[in-house]
């Protein structure tokens, strides 16, 4: 109990300091940012951002790890805590391409312009959307566990390719625009001390309350299934 | 590659033969989407980069269309159950990734045949590297739609789910493909473009491996 109202504190915080912080161009006091040069305010969003980005990964290895223990081990509880991982992923997912998109017009001028990252957090959607209609189509829960598990095996392979070589690809596609992330300022951004504390503090609030969700998540799972077997037993 | 596979193969291959329903529904796919393509093009002049993705979104709406046959037809027929029986499942997942792999090459030497025909702009100034890349890119192709389409047979033959659950994994050899069709259009040489060609060799034999070590899960399911 004690943990829980210690993370609503924590996230509270980062709630209010990552939105209520001024940006001021020398920071004095301790609740001041720095002034980034091409971010400006836009710089706040990476208080939320990044947490759900790195959740989204967090999530898709948490599922794949799940997955290739039901394929050694059978047990059906692993499949569900996959499934619970993954459904939290895909929250996360769909909120790390809002913030991004939401960013990029502000940053870069345009939603969307298929940027390697872009690109890679959109394959991660398909990925993600294409396991869950995979789950949906199949009828036995052993049948279900064990193919979604080779596909989420299969998608995991491919993941290297987005992180590390689309973005030499795609910097081919378009050289020298206005949109390439590798010059721009997103990169090399400088943060003080503050602005770092409150940024880790964020991603370890983010994560904890990943963690307590995926918890809640796969155990209102497994006791459903319970449930739904002891009505049908009589 | 023993000789179970083998005849595994050939087992397909006459099949194929005696019903054409591959063939005849890739054949067929083939026109179908090249003339879609003309129409929505029209009298427009389009240009070189262009027709080089095209030529991928053809080679793989093409592959999604006739190529979950292999394992489809097996759980059709209900053989699937006597194949488990005669042969391990690294024998079958080879027959069928044989048969796929001559499918993939016919089909698409079809479609670069027939596209060159019609695009004045499909024009390629390199040919040993379009070459090169249209071999790995098509193995590539051939691994990676053999491994889904014996999920989506174990999953109950949802033809629609087949290119849904393709496309994520086939993403990088078809953005790399489209690339190095680029650069052999543009004439570029091997040297510049042999990043692009390792990538899809690696994906290639990530795909092949990953493919033998989990297709024992699926057949025996």
């Amino acid at each position: 109990m004690i943990w829980k109202i210690f993370l609503f504190l924590l996230l509270a915080f980062v709630s209010i300091a990552g939105i209520g912080f001024p940006i001021v161009e020398k920071p004095s006091a301790w609740y001041e940012f720095p002034l980034i040069p091409g971010l400006e305010e836009n710089a706040k969003i990476i208080f939320f951002h990044v947490p759900t980005a790195w959740l989204t990964v967090i999530a898709f290895f948490m599922s794949t790890i799940y997955s290739f223990k039901y394929l050694r081990k059978k047990n059906l509880d692993d499949d569900v805590k996959s499934y619970a991982a993954a459904q939290l992923g895909m929250i996360f997912c769909i909120l790390a391409t809002v913030t991004g998109a939401v960013w990029a017009k502000f940053a870069w001028g345009s939603y969307w312009s298929w940027d390697p990252r872009q690109t890679s957090i959109f394959a991660l959607l398909l990925i993600y959307g294409a396991w869950f209609a995979l789950r949906s189509s199949i009828e036995s829960e052993e049948k279900r566990a064990t193919l979604s598990s080779v596909y989420s095996m299969i998608a995991f392979v491919t993941v290297p390719f987005f992180i590390f070589v689309m973005p030499r690809i795609m910097s081919g596609l378009h050289p020298g625009s206005a949109d390439d992330s590798n010059a721009g300022p997103v990169v090399d951004f400088k943060m003080n001390g503050n602005m770092q504390l409150i940024f880790f503090l964020s991603l370890i609030g983010f994560t904890i309350l990943y963690f307590w969700m995926w918890n809640v998540g796969y155990r209102s799972i497994l006791v459903r299934e319970k449930l739904n077997k002891q009505l049908i037993r009589g | 590659m023993n000789s179970k596979s083998y005849s595994l193969f050939l087992k397909d291959f006459k099949s194929e033969l005696r019903t054409r329903y591959a063939i005849n529904a890739l054949a067929m796919f083939i026109i179908v989407a090249i003339s879609v393509i003309l129409f929505s093009v029209g009298n427009e002049k389009i240009s070189a980069s262009l027709t080089g993705g095209l030529f991928w979104v053809v080679i793989f709406f093409t592959a999604m269309s006739g190529l979950s046959r292999a394992f489809v037809s097996e759980e059709e027929r209900g053989t699937a159950l006597t194949l488990q029986l005669i042969a391990a499942p690294s024998t079958v997942f080879s027959g069928k990734l044989i048969f796929n792999i001559i499918l993939v090459f016919a089909m698409n030497t079809v479609i670069a045949v027939l596209y060159s025909a019609m695009f004045e702009a499909f024009v390629i100034q390199n040919f040993a590297l379009f070459l090169t890349s249209f071999v790995f890119g098509n193995i590539g192709l051939a691994v990676s739609s053999t491994i889904i389409a014996a999920i989506i047979a174990k999953a109950g033959a949802k033809g629609t789910l087949y290119p849904v659950l393709s496309f994520p994994i086939l993403l990088p050899l078809i953005l790399t493909s489209v690339q190095l069709t680029l650069f052999a259009i543009d004439g570029i040489s091997f040297e510049r473009a042999k990043f692009e060609l390792a990538i899809v060799v690696s994906y290639d034999v990530i795909m092949l491996t990953a493919s033998y070590m989990l297709f024992d899960f699926i057949w025996k399911e």
